[in-house]
């Protein structure tokens, strides 16, 4: 183990580690602590300049002003609207996609695997005006239906990587005997791969959760109106209107960002697997 | 009936014959047809659109070669380079500063996994989030920085109004989710150090920094290559920040080439579909050398994987 167990050091390091894991933390989320305490701070506080102190009152009042006159509430329902189909389908699709890359031998079957791995990488940037003007042309400007198709498209690419690598974890040994038996291939990967595939669909999900649920790029170049901009986007234009009202930019910041970090943390084993997985591999 | 019978063999046997090599391209095709429409289809119209002048809506005119030729001349286009340089250098710090951290947290004392999980937690929060809260963090006279820098010099920089400044302070902000992804890279990676080499090294001496040079670093090399990959992705991609903390100001100075490309194409300033698509391909042909590099490196690690 590296670097060496703090329990083999003197007591003096261990107490010093002891000390140290919480001190660095606290500065480590600075930055959150002072929203988190400014978003129950009451307005009086702030227009007293009692800015770090402990809040006179705990002011719940400005989550309550937040979800009463902004529509908050509406932003988050739409980002759920766009993230919940999104990780299906992109995690639909990329099982499917992951299955023929990772199972079958065929010529064009390591270009096209990297075909999804580039595209996954490239700037958001140079598709923005070419998707912007399909998604017009289909109609579907301004909807959800057209940022969750987006969404679904894009993802399969990083899905697609982290699936074929999983898939070509699996002992072969499984799939041979299932050709052996005579076993139809759609059979084999629906009833042999994808039960295997478990660990890796529930890792997928929350991650591309978080990440559709935190995209903003997207959400501001193809939905523009509060009925169906997702929170991120919501986020900024209320900004704009709250200029000064820190007490209510936090507390609306805090809301927006509870979803992923609930999944974050009830899914946490997942999470990590995820973001590993798909990468040191 | 006999023939129906004979037909349906012939059927079933060419569906047999070919399964192996049928199955799949069928298991593709939605997922392919769904990337080519949205993603690679549209980098190839994103070239041609920047060869002409295009407002989104009406008649699009041939320019040739004009955008970027107009691109080349144009001031706000090389301030928004700078920075994209200085980003790209400045963010590769996440990756020692989340090694570091790692090394830190790789203990086995009393709610240590609580503590990681709190390290990790900016990277799990929306940008746009990170973003307003630093901006509160450097918010003239009453921001905790702002605070912090006037009690140690005597007077506060307002970071976010500063020219020189402010893409410092973007960046600042940008490390922070950043560090915590390396960090958890860099964790998993600590896990899988084999414990054998690490105390045949410890036999023979070897300890702190050269230990982890020489015995440590080589074995965390996929974590770094992973690291390095999305740091560099990240920092050419860097839109969120800037768009949130500052709309690219003061007086532009804070733009990057993905924000410049956004406000061409879709901003109050107009319409500029054509120019915005010159800048993406600027950025994307940029991107695409540290692509190929990646590809090149991953596509060698699979042939040996064969």
């Amino acid at each position: 183990m590296f670097p060496r167990p703090i329990e083999q050091s003197s007591p003096a390091a261990r107490l010093a580690y002891k000390v140290a894991l919480p001190a660095a933390l606290f500065l480590w989320l600075l930055p959150l602590l002072g929203v988190a305490m400014t978003s129950i701070r009451p307005a009086s506080d702030l227009a007293a300049g009692n800015y770090f102190g402990w809040p006179s009152a705990v002011a719940l009042s400005n989550y309550a002003d937040v979800f009463q006159n902004s529509p908050i509430g509406q932003y988050i329902l739409n980002s759920f609207k766009a993230t919940i189909p999104t990780v299906i389908g992109a995690v639909a699709l990329s099982t499917m996609t992951g299955f023929a890359l990772g199972i079958y031998k065929f010529r064009s079957n390591l270009p096209i695997f990297f075909l999804f791995v580039a595209g996954n990488f490239v700037p958001f940037q140079i598709l923005m005006v070419p998707v912007r003007d399909l998604t017009v042309n289909f109609g579907l400007y301004n909807t959800t239906t057209g940022l969750v198709l987006f969404h679904i498209a894009f993802q399969t690419g990083f899905c697609t990587l982290f699936m074929r690598n999983f898939i070509r974890a699996l002992p072969r040994e499984l799939i041979e005997a299932a050709r052996v038996d005579g076993v139809a291939e759609w059979r084999i990967y629906w009833f042999v791969v994808l039960p295997l595939m478990r660990p890796a669909i529930a890792a997928l999900s929350v991650l591309i959760f978080t990440f559709i649920w935190n995209d903003y790029f997207w959400a501001t170049v193809l939905t523009t109106s509060a009925e169906t901009q997702p929170v991120t986007a919501g986020l900024y234009s209320l900004n704009g209107q709250w200029i000064a009202a820190w007490q209510l930019v936090s507390a609306g910041s805090i809301v927006a960002a509870l979803p992923p970090v609930a999944m974050f943390f009830l899914m946490q084993r997942h999470f990590i697997a995820g973001l590993t997985l798909g990468a040191v591999k | 009936m006999a023939v129906a019978f004979s037909g349906q063999t012939a059927r079933k046997s060419f569906w047999r014959r070919n399964q192996q090599s049928l199955t799949p391209w069928l298991f593709l095709a939605p997922g392919m047809f769904m990337f080519a429409i949205y993603v690679v289809w549209p980098i190839f119209e994103s070239f041609w659109l920047s060869f002409y002048d295009w407002d989104g809506l009406g008649q699009k005119v041939w320019l040739g070669w004009e955008n970027y030729v107009e691109l080349f001349d144009d001031d706000a286009f090389y301030t928004s380079l700078y920075n994209n340089v200085l980003w790209l250098v400045l963010y590769l710090l996440a990756v020692p500063a989340g090694l570091g951290i790692a090394i830190f947290l790789n203990q086995n004392v009393l709610g240590i996994r609580l503590y990681k999980s709190l390290f990790f937690f900016p990277f799990v929060i929306s940008q746009v989030v990170v973003g307003l809260m630093f901006s509160w963090f450097y918010a003239p006279n009453f921001g905790l920085f702002y605070n912090l820098v006037e009690w140690i010099t005597g007077s506060g920089i307002a970071i976010l109004a500063d020219p020189d400044l402010v893409t410092y302070g973007i960046i600042a902000a940008g490390l922070w989710p950043q560090i915590a992804y390396c960090m958890i890279l860099y964790l998993t990676g600590l896990n899988n150090v084999s414990p054998d080499q690490v105390e045949a090294a410890r036999l023979d001496g070897a300890k702190g920094l050269k230990m982890l040079w020489y015995v440590i670093l080589p074995q965390l090399r996929p974590a770094t290559f992973i690291a390095v990959v999305v740091t560099v992705i990240g920092a050419l991609r860097s839109f969120d920040l800037v768009s949130i903390m500052t709309d690219g100001g003061p007086f532009g100075s804070s733009r990057v080439l993905s924000f410049y490309m956004f406000e061409q194409a879709l901003s109050e300033y107009g319409y500029r579909m054509g120019y915005g698509a010159a800048i993406a391909v600027i950025l994307f042909l940029i991107m695409m050398v540290f692509i190929s590099g990646f590809i090149w490196k991953m596509i060698r690690d699979e042939k040996e994987g064969y």
